[in-house]
């Protein structure tokens, strides 16, 4: 017998006794048909300028840096002053359109997946999470993980408005947007501040294997 | 290293952690002054934080009702995205399937993602003899892989070392490097793992991670780190082999979100951990990256035979390392004593029943029975009850262990009582009595401040403690 089999034939031996085939299936279909929310804490569900704010104070808590911008064409003159202070000459960019379509004047922007050689990584959140200050990036020919995971420094521009309050309301984004092949993008990253370890004596030491630094450009949302 | 379990051994591991002085330092900075106050801080935080865990509680019963429901779905949807899945019965199948996927592709070697079922199966010994160089990237169990140990904890796997240690480790492995360099600082000890290990990423032909859940709904698998070492191992390498367990299924994103809502809060204090990767099927048409195979190897290695038995409830466990970080036995013995993979509370639970309850059956009587485990458990896991369960079995195999047991109870109790000691005189006498065994000496003694370490007194032949107690007493 396969261990397919196997297995399956002494769960059912097992979970009979409680549910028949038959409830169990449709039990399970149900729970992800509806794909309902559990208990969303307060905090996850705070709405206009409030969320933005947690959003701010709970990435920087996690030990990013947050930077405000008017609004996206503000974007490569603040790389032009993080390359400066990082003492860099050229940032390895995600393709993609919000990025490609910005004026660079000046500013050495290479497009791509992420390499070793790359200290300087730029990305594009596909959302945030105010709760706990969460960035969530999708991977895809506009987003390679690579760039989230190899340079020493990572921005992500983040638009105010694709702040969520929760995590759900990503889920639910992703399931929205989809309409054939899988829901899930191959990879989601949720990134709560820069790469850390505690390995050595409990001492908190950023930089273990992903970026040393996080900094996050947040466009403020259109006012009205 | 090969984990030939000892368990048998415990008292003697405990014995030896108790003379261990630098381990003491290090397990009261890690754990009271560490893990368990973070947790506090992280309660505070989250004020629904008691609900939560009732619903991730009724949330894990459903799924362990509903388990092969759960599980064909999530086969089904790993194979529509693009990934092969592959059951294994036990850790010689898994470790088979593994070897074979590797070998079709020639790996040379595997960068390897923190995970406890590859310490389960002991992985890295099958892959070795297969001429496979497995590399842990996780920066506590790249030292202890470096120093052939297992891990002392399983969040925290190398815990137990000074950073002294870990800089002559560097220094014996590293050999490349310049001899005359300063390990002085936990920051260059750091960079230079980093530096090491990028490389290996970079080089590696298979990437293995483990995977904290799977989610039915959408055949997505994630890992949870802080390093960003999973996540590399996930994403560079030509072929991603995830190796996981049956009880890590969950229905869908929104229930594995209720319990990432827990676990990094239970486990560290942390408000979410660093990177919390979802991964679905191999790359995809115009990806830059990403795996071109993508592979689940599902494991149950006895946990069909748990769900039918009344050590059930262990299937709730997220791994948060909760009860190992607040268990008054650990708090002294730490990991190494419990003789396996899994230590602590959920270890005790776990380890008699892949290693037999003959060689483990000291293990559910390491337990005062105060129930803190319990009261930590994210998934409200009885483990006082279960341990209880396994007294009962080891009393049926005539292993009772209730010497050792009683003695515990009266070690971890002083250790929390200091105030205590007049009045339990008798009982301190009674189980150092009992832990000195037949050589009528003991090497430690508990004092005021909990354990410390005395000079080789002869165990007490009767009569009052306290003289004796206040000589011994520094
Ligand atoms: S038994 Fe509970 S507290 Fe212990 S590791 Fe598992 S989930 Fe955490």
């Amino acid at each position: 017998m396969s261990a397919r089999k196997a297995i399956f034939a002494r769960l059912k031996r097992t979970l009979d006794e409680v549910h028949n085939p038959t409830v169990r299936i449709s039990g399970a279909d149900q729970r992800i048909r509806e794909a309902n929310a559990n208990i969303i804490p307060a905090r996850g569900q705070t709405e206009g300028p409030a969320r933005a704010a947690m959003f701010v104070s709970e990435a920087e808590a996690a030990d990013a840096e947050v930077m405000r911008l008017a609004a996206l064409a503000d974007v490569p003159r603040f790389v032009h002053d993080i390359l400066i202070q990082a003492g860099a000459s050229q940032i390895k960019a995600a393709p993609h359109p919000q990025l490609q379509d910005l004026d660079w004047t000046g500013v050495g922007i290479h497009y791509g997946r992420g390499e070793n050689s790359d200290h300087i990584g730029l990305s594009v959140a596909l959302a945030g999470v105010a709760e706990t200050g969460t960035l969530v990036l999708a991977s895809g020919p506009q987003s390679p993980t690579t760039l989230n995971f190899l340079p020493d420094v990572h921005v992500v521009v983040l638009e105010e408005e694709n702040i969520a309050a929760n995590y759900e309301a990503v889920w639910a984004t992703l399931r929205a947007q989809k309409t054939e092949g899988p829901v899930m993008p191959r990879t989601v990253n949720w990134i709560t501040g820069p790469s850390r370890t505690a390995d050595i004596e409990q001492t908190l030491l950023l930089g273990a294997h992903g970026p040393r630094k996080l900094i996050i450009l947040l466009i403020d949302g259109k006012n009205p | 290293m090969t984990h030939e379990p000892h368990c048998h051994d415990f008292q003697k591991g405990a014995a030896d952690a108790l003379n261990n002085d630098q381990l003491q330092e290090l397990l009261n900075r890690t754990l009271k002054n560490g893990f368990q106050k973070k947790r506090l801080n992280g309660m505070a935080r989250l004020p629904e934080y008691d609900q939560l865990r009732d619903q991730a509680r009724d949330l894990k019963n459903h799924i362990l009702d509903h388990l092969d429901a759960y599980l064909e779905r999530f086969e089904l949807e790993v194979q529509k995205a693009g990934g092969h899945m592959h059951w294994a019965e036990d850790g010689d199948q898994a470790r088979a399937i593994i070897g074979d996927i590797c070998k079709k592709v020639g790996a040379k070697t595997v960068t390897k993602g923190k995970s406890m079922i590859a310490e389960e199966i002991d992985l890295n010994d099958y892959l070795a003899e297969q001429g496979i160089e497995p590399i842990e990237t996780d920066l506590g169990e790249y030292i202890i892989q470096l120093r052939n140990e297992l891990p002392s904890h399983i969040i925290a796997p190398a815990f137990h070392l000074s950073k002294n240690q870990v800089a002559e480790t560097f220094r014996e492995h590293h050999q490349h490097l310049d001899a005359d360099r300063s390990l002085e600082e936990p920051t260059t000890l750091l960079n230079e793992a980093r530096k090491e290990l990028r490389d290996r990423f970079l080089k590696a032909d298979v990437g293995i991670t483990g995977a904290n859940f799977l989610v039915a709904e959408t055949g997505t698998a994630m890992i949870v780190t802080n390093e960003g070492n999973g996540d590399l191992t996930q994403c560079l390498p030509p072929v991603h082999i995830a190796l996981t367990s049956i009880d890590k299924v969950v229905p869908t994103l929104e229930d594995a979100t209720l319990l990432l809502r827990l676990l990094a809060r239970t486990a560290t204090g942390q408000e979410q951990s660093v990177y919390n990767t979802f991964f679905t099927g191999p790359k995809r048409e115009g990806d830059l990256d990403g795996p071109d195979e993508f592979h689940i190897v599902l494991l149950d290695n006895g946990r069909t035979e748990l769900l039918g038995s009344e050590f059930r409830d262990i299937l709730r466990c997220i791994r948060c390392g909760a009860c190992i970080n607040h268990c008054p036995v650990y708090g002294v013995t730490s990991g190494h004593a419990y003789g396996w993979v899994y230590p602590g509370p959920m270890g005790s639970v776990l380890t008699p029943f892949f290693v037999g309850i003959e060689e483990a059956h000291l293990l559910p009587s390491a337990s005062t029975f105060c129930g803190r485990c319990q009261d930590v458990c994210p998934v409200r896991i009885p483990l006082p009850d279960l341990l209880r369960n396994w007294r009962n079995r080891a009393f049926a195999v005539g292993k009772p262990g209730g010497a050792q047991r009683l003695a515990l109870k009266v070690w971890a109790m002083l250790a929390q009582r200091p105030g205590l000691y007049h009045v339990t005189a008798r009982f301190k006498i009674w189980a150092m009595k009992s832990l000195a065994g037949k050589r009528g000496h003991f090497k430690w003694f508990i004092g005021a401040g909990g354990w410390t370490k005395a000079r080789d007194l002869p165990a007490p032949q009767g009569g009052t403690f306290q003289s004796r107690y206040q000589k011994g007493e520094r």
